[in-house]
């Protein structure tokens, strides 16, 4: 029973450390987000005082916040959408298909995945120039006159981040897709076409319904991750003020010192991702289809 | 697939490739422009963008290195880098190896609360995090006359590490938990201690899980940005190189220094291409064990 003793002196020397910054960085700031939103708090005066719902209050009728959650949604939505169309569709042509040259094309969709989102902001940058741009300088050799639109203006920004973020994304979820519909059995595929299904058919009734799990739970973690994203984007290639989502709004009430205000922004943001994560899954739910 | 040998066939598998090359030519197009677009020289920027550059001119480099201080926000991301890697190994390995093959109390609610950690984005609690450090530099320099806590490349690496602590905890607890036990047996009946079985015995056969959290972290500590900026946000000081990249990217829209902007974007994703393609089997098979998986 000597060994006890050091047993539990190893554990805890081994648990400790990460349940200790576990807490200082990640559960304290958690409790933090949701403790200051009921505070005001200024950036040169460290004192809180406590205010109740009013930052609630103000952020429900604050114009700039409701325009920067209703692009939030339209980021979701489109987003989500066409990368999902795009991603399982061609995923499921890739597996089905003898494709020469498939891990060349797999090599180079995962490509946007590990840059870093500044850098993604800059290559953009490049393509969205009004002047010598790549993309105006595409349509304009396509349609044969001039074009200068300005990709990054009021009216277009939305579309520009919508582009840029598909970009990021498609890749990655084909990859992912690719690794789920290659573990669907041939010998379905194979008695299905004895039977006459034809493609689509086989598409919608065999490869839909198996991986139909893995679409599920990966389409809660991709709006989720949306929403993130969007700001990473808005931050990196939007300049301030043109366009906001509702992470990038809750930063600039950080830059401009309303920490209370922040937070309260924070807590909206939080329970409408986890309200809508919810609500896909709810809706998502079929009877599971085993292999 | 052979029994059908429709008229439709052939043309099928040409769209295809098509839409597959096409696809491709989206994603390498852009990044193969920044590439020549940082050897060409300022002028060369007003003409056609799809011109090829008229030669090397290396300048642009050693411009962002040197004018654009690129060399040295290279080095802070490569120490913040390194020194949130070795932080994160020595942590969670130790504690994902307890949690996943210890009985003891307490081991349940932290499993639970580590689990719930993968819920929580940085994006979310950078600003508490923020203040709280803000914070601690008042005490501290009413205490020592002088805040350490913000603009110190060790707090944001400790930062990093601690908020990558779910994800690797769970990644390697799920590896740890299939290992048989009598890999231990058989050492304690040799007499080795807890601590150098695990080390040992445990973390060397560990090691494709630990190559698979190295190159998750790498990728994200390497390219993050939002706490690094809020962080290091002090105007003089020490920043890591994706923030130093946006500061260069916002000075550029003003002053049209473009060769120097593509040469800083090439530095910033060199060294994840170059890690990529060395490894690339390996990151496109380990993001089906990341746990997305349904």
């Amino acid at each position: 029973m000597r060994r006890s003793k050091e047993r539990s002196r190893f554990i805890a020397l081994c648990v400790a450390p990460a349940a200790i910054l576990f807490f200082i960085f990640m559960v304290l700031p958690t409790v933090n987000v949701f403790r200051m939103s009921f505070f005001e708090r200024g950036a040169y005066s460290p004192t809180e005082t406590f205010v109740g719902l009013s930052n609630f209050k103000v952020l429900f009728q604050d114009a700039k916040f409701i325009s920067a959650m209703q692009n939030t949604v339209l980021l979701i939505v489109t987003v989500t959408l066409v990368t999902f169309f795009f991603a399982i569709v061609f995923a499921a042509i890739l597996t089905r298909e003898k494709i020469r040259g498939q891990n060349f094309f797999r090599v180079i969709f995962y490509i946007p995945n590990i840059l870093s989102v500044v850098v993604i902001a800059g290559i953009f940058s490049a393509i969205y120039k009004p002047e010598n741009g790549m993309l105006n300088s595409i349509l304009s050799a396509i349609s044969g006159r001039d074009i200068m639109i300005l990709w990054k203006d009021q009216q277009m920004v939305i579309i520009s981040i919508i582009i840029a973020m598909v970009w990021q994304a498609i890749g990655y979820y084909m990859v992912m897709y690719m690794a789920s519909m290659s573990a669907v059995p041939m010998d379905l595929y194979e008695s299905a076409s004895l039977d006459g299904a034809g493609r689509l058919a086989q598409f919608f009734q065999i490869t839909l319904p198996l991986i139909w799990t893995n679409i599920r739970t990966t389409l809660t973690f991709f709006i989720i991750s949306t929403i993130n994203m969007a700001f990473l984007f808005v931050k990196a290639m939007v300049a301030k003020g043109m366009a906001d989502v509702g992470l990038s709004f809750m930063y600039n009430q950080k830059d401009a010192g309303l920490y209370g205000y922040a937070m309260a922004a924070g807590v909206v943001i939080f329970l409408f991702s986890f309200l809508l994560s919810a609500l896909v899954n709810k809706v998502t739910q079929r009877d599971v289809l085993e292999m | 697939m052979k029994q059908k040998k429709g008229s439709a066939e052939p043309i099928f598998k040409v769209f295809i490739y098509v839409v597959l090359i096409t696809l491709a030519v989206l994603i390498i197009v852009p990044v193969a422009w920044v590439f020549l677009a940082s050897i060409k020289q300022n002028s060369e920027f007003y003409g056609n963008p799809w011109a090829l550059p008229a030669g090397f001119y290396w300048q642009n480099f050693v411009d962002a290195w040197n004018a654009a201080s690129m060399g040295s926000y290279m080095l802070n991301s490569v120490i913040v880098t390194a020194l949130s890697l070795a932080l994160l190994l020595v942590i969670a390995l130790p504690a994902a190896y307890c949690l996943s093959r210890f009985q003891f109390t307490g081991r349940k609610f932290l499993n639970t609360c580590f689990m719930a950690g993968l819920f929580i984005n940085v994006n979310y609690i950078v600003v508490p995090i923020f203040l709280m450090l803000k914070d601690g530099d008042v005490w501290l320099k009413k205490l020592l006359g002088d805040g350490v806590l913000l603009n110190n490349l060790f707090v944001l690496a400790l930062v990093y590490a601690s908020t990558a602590l779910p994800f690797t905890i769970y990644l390697l607890s799920g590896y740890f938990a299939t290992l048989p036990h009598d890999f231990e047996e058989a050492a304690y009946i040799d007499g080795a201690g807890y601590g150098s079985t695990m080390v040992r015995i445990i973390f060397p056969m560990a090691q494709p899980s630990i190559i698979t959290i190295i190159l998750f972290n790498f990728l994200s500590f390497w390219n993050e940005y939002i706490i690094s900026m809020t962080l290091m946000s002090s105007a003089t000081g020490q920043k890591t190189l994706p923030v130093g990249l946006l500061n260069l990217m916002q000075a550029q829209q003003s002053s049209a220094q473009y060769g120097i902007l593509y040469a800083g974007l090439v530095l910033v994703m060199l060294p994840t291409l170059i890690l990529y393609i060395c490894v690339q089997k390996k990151l496109t098979q380990g993001m089906t064990v990341g746990g997305l998986k349904g």
